[in-house]
């Protein structure tokens, strides 16, 4: 990794004629990212995480020995690969709910004393008095947590593929492999909005303690009690005519909307449709002439990565919003040391 | 005339009601040491972040190396070394590491960069805590590591925050004749910020007093002493064993001489306390003349027991500047 770090810099640019000089933002892309390595924050994280992956493939695996011979589709295998990643047999959650749960946490355990800890240390502003811009220094801490996530979810998939691939000896196909891949890059997109968060926190509250607390406040809002709020709200503008089809559908869409500003919702939307390529629509109401006429065949790669664009774009658009927003509370404040 | 390496015009900022520097006009010549004094909240550092472009001014301008600070701020952080007050480091790396770190920011490449932090460990006297971690460095170490970090960039102008902060007498002595070794043998231009008096009257060239954002007074030690009587800038003590009046209308009628008087001996200065007979004389005048006032009681046939030039110290100028207390008098 460092050697590509390395590469990216040099290829960057070259100044002064003959002489190299790495600029001064990825000197900083390498040194956080150094520094995350080597800290026990990410050893431990690193830990949850595989412990995790190794527990929902043993779910899996078991889910596909003992039942999956008998299941609904005439045609057994199909996509069993991917099965490995949404299949459990109850003992334990499957991969994906446990990539979407731990997820936001990597995000927030890297970002959240991102600037805090440098400021209250007195490292800012002996930085910031090198000839360095500002907004590189902010730039650095998300470029180089975003590399670490994309390490490490990348090879917790191979991860996973690989031990899937060593237990029940069905190799994937071409698409199956494109599916997991295009899973894991969302994945990490999903966790760069988190680490942007904690960011925006670490920018924003001088204590670590609180900034972490924040994150994991927004953390636990988005996973238990959104959509418990969803529902309530969905209960209190339910129509009083349950017969009045178009009401019932206007409110199902308002809510609908109100779910997808959630971003643990939009990946669960994009993930799931990837790795269940059964899935061929996200909107909860259809006619009964488009379920009756439908085919009853999975979707191809294509269609199913059109499907989950606009899930993918929203992701992105929130990540670049706190993004932004971090970026604006920190070119505002005032850096002196320790304070 | 040289222009002047740090340049403040009409400089003022203020966060929201509050002013914390108030017009400040300043300008610095190449090579100078130069001292801000101040107490604390007096808008020192405030200034300095001016300086660097870390802080935009309400209005005014700051030039440094001609260079206008607010508006290229990254040209002048190329130029200017910058060591804030309680420097911090980071702590897990070594010191050579954050050295190294310093010095690629700055981009010089790796290599040459482990060769300069190498040479500055050694200049600072840290080489052997080198491979250290930063966690593990006492006080004076770390101030010591955060002059070699502000000089790996080899600058023209290097700030100081409160250099001395913190540290032990015997550190402060070493930091403070380390920064007048590095002015005089290598031309830089310090500024260093402190309220610790003694300290700043041993190694600036010029002083500059800094009460509630304003500059009160500005200049060399005497020059400073002038301003705060408006009359005599030397004092010398003398101890004469066999005093009398006619000795005091010669030295009276030195020139330069503005008065002659006896005073208590002190007692604290220990010299030979009540011995009969001795009297301690002050005479104070426009210029040095003490060479010409020991010749003449010597001359006179009275003994000098002890002769003591005195210069009005910063303790005193702070004190009357800041205070706005009535004159005590009182030289050392």
């Amino acid at each position: 990794m460092a050697a590509f770090i390395e590469k990216l810099r040099t290829a960057g640019k070259e100044r002064d004629g003959a002489v190299r000089t790495a600029s001064p933002f990825w000197v900083m892309v390498q040194k956080e990212f150094g520094d995350h390595i080597r800290s026990w924050r990410f050893i431990i994280l690193l830990a949850i995480v595989t412990l995790a992956c190794v527990g929902s493939i043993y779910a899996a695996v078991t889910a596909l020995k003992n039942g999956q011979s008998d299941a609904s589709s005439s045609d057994a295998t199909s996509f069993l690969f991917l099965k490995m990643f949404t299949e459990s047999d109850g003992s334990l959650p499957n991969f994906l709910t446990f990539l979407s749960f731990l997820a936001p946490l990597i995000g927030i355990a890297i970002g959240f004393d991102g600037v805090n800890s440098e400021r209250n240390k007195g490292t800012l502003s002996r930085v910031m008095s090198q000839p360095v811009y500002r907004d590189d220094f902010l730039n650095a801490k998300f470029v180089a947590g975003l590399l670490l996530i994309a390490v490490v979810i990348f090879s917790l998939g191979f991860l996973v593929m690989g031990m899937g691939l060593f237990t029940i000896g069905y190799p994937p196909t071409p698409e199956e492999f494109w599916r997991v891949i295009v899973m894991l890059f969302i994945t990490t997109v999903y966790v760069g909005l988190w680490l942007n968060l904690s960011l925006l926190f670490s920018v924003r509250f001088r204590q670590a303690a609180t900034s972490a607390l924040s994150g994991i406040a927004v953390w636990i809002f988005f996973l238990v009690f959104y959509s418990m709020i969803v529902n309530l709200i969905g209960n209190v503008t339910a129509p009083s005519d349950p017969n009045n089809a178009d009401a019932i559908l206007r409110q199902q869409d308002w809510l609908m909307l109100l779910s997808r500003l959630s971003p643990a919702y939009l990946f669960q939307e994009a993930a799931s449709t990837l790795l269940l390529p059964d899935t061929r629509t996200l909107n909860p109401f259809i006619t009964q002439d488009q379920a009756y006429l439908a085919i009853n065949a999975p979707l191809s790669f294509g269609q199913s990565l059109l499907l989950v664009w606009p899930q993918v774009v929203a992701i992105v658009a929130e990540t670049a919003l706190s993004f932004a927003a971090s970026y604006v509370a920190f070119m505002r404040q005032e850096i002196r040391s320790r304070s | 005339m040289e222009q002047a390496v740090i340049e403040l015009k009409r400089l003022t900022k203020k966060y929201g009601e509050f002013t914390a520097v108030a017009g400040l006009d300043l300008s610095i010549q190449p090579g100078e040491i130069f001292g801000l004094l101040g107490p604390n909240g007096a808008g020192k550092t405030t200034t300095i972040l001016m300086m660097l472009g870390l802080t935009e001014p309400t209005s005014g301008t700051a030039t440094v190396c001609g260079i206008d600070a607010t508006r290229n701020p990254m040209l002048v952080k190329r130029r200017v070394g910058y060591m804030p007050d309680d420097i911090g480091f980071y702590e897990d790396r070594s010191g050579l590491d954050n050295l190294i770190y310093t010095a690629r920011l700055n981009g010089i490449p790796a290599k040459e960069a482990r060769e300069r932090a190498e040479e500055l460990l050694e200049k600072v006297g840290l080489s052997s805590a080198a491979g250290k971690r930063t966690g593990a460095y006492s006080r004076g170490m770390r101030q010591r590591l955060g002059l070699a970090d502000v000089l790996i960039k080899r600058p023209e102008v290097i700030i100081l925050d409160e250099p001395t902060l913190g540290i032990d007498p015997e550190g402060v002595r070493e930091l403070l004749a380390l920064i007048r070794d590095l002015s005089r043998n290598e031309g830089l231009t310090v500024l260093l910020s402190s309220h610790h008096l003694h300290q700043v009257q041993q190694i600036c060239d010029r002083v500059g007093l800094f009460v509630g954002g304003k500059l009160i007074a500005c200049g060399d030690l005497d020059t400073l002493s002038r301003e705060l009587d408006g009359g005599p800038s030397h004092a010398v003590e003398l101890d004469v064993s066999g005093w009398n009046d006619r000795l005091a209308e010669r030295l009276t009628a030195v020139e330069h001489v503005v008065s002659v008087e006896t005073v208590d001996s002190d007692a604290l200065r220990g010299a030979a306390p009540g011995t009969p007979g001795i009297v301690t004389v002050r005479v104070t005048g426009t210029a040095d003349v003490t060479p010409l006032l020991a010749a003449l009681v010597v001359e006179h046939g009275a003994s000098l027991v002890g002769l003591r030039p005195m210069r009005y110290g910063l303790d005193e100028i702070y004190h009357r500047y800041f205070e706005g207390g009535e004159s005590s008098g009182r030289v050392h």
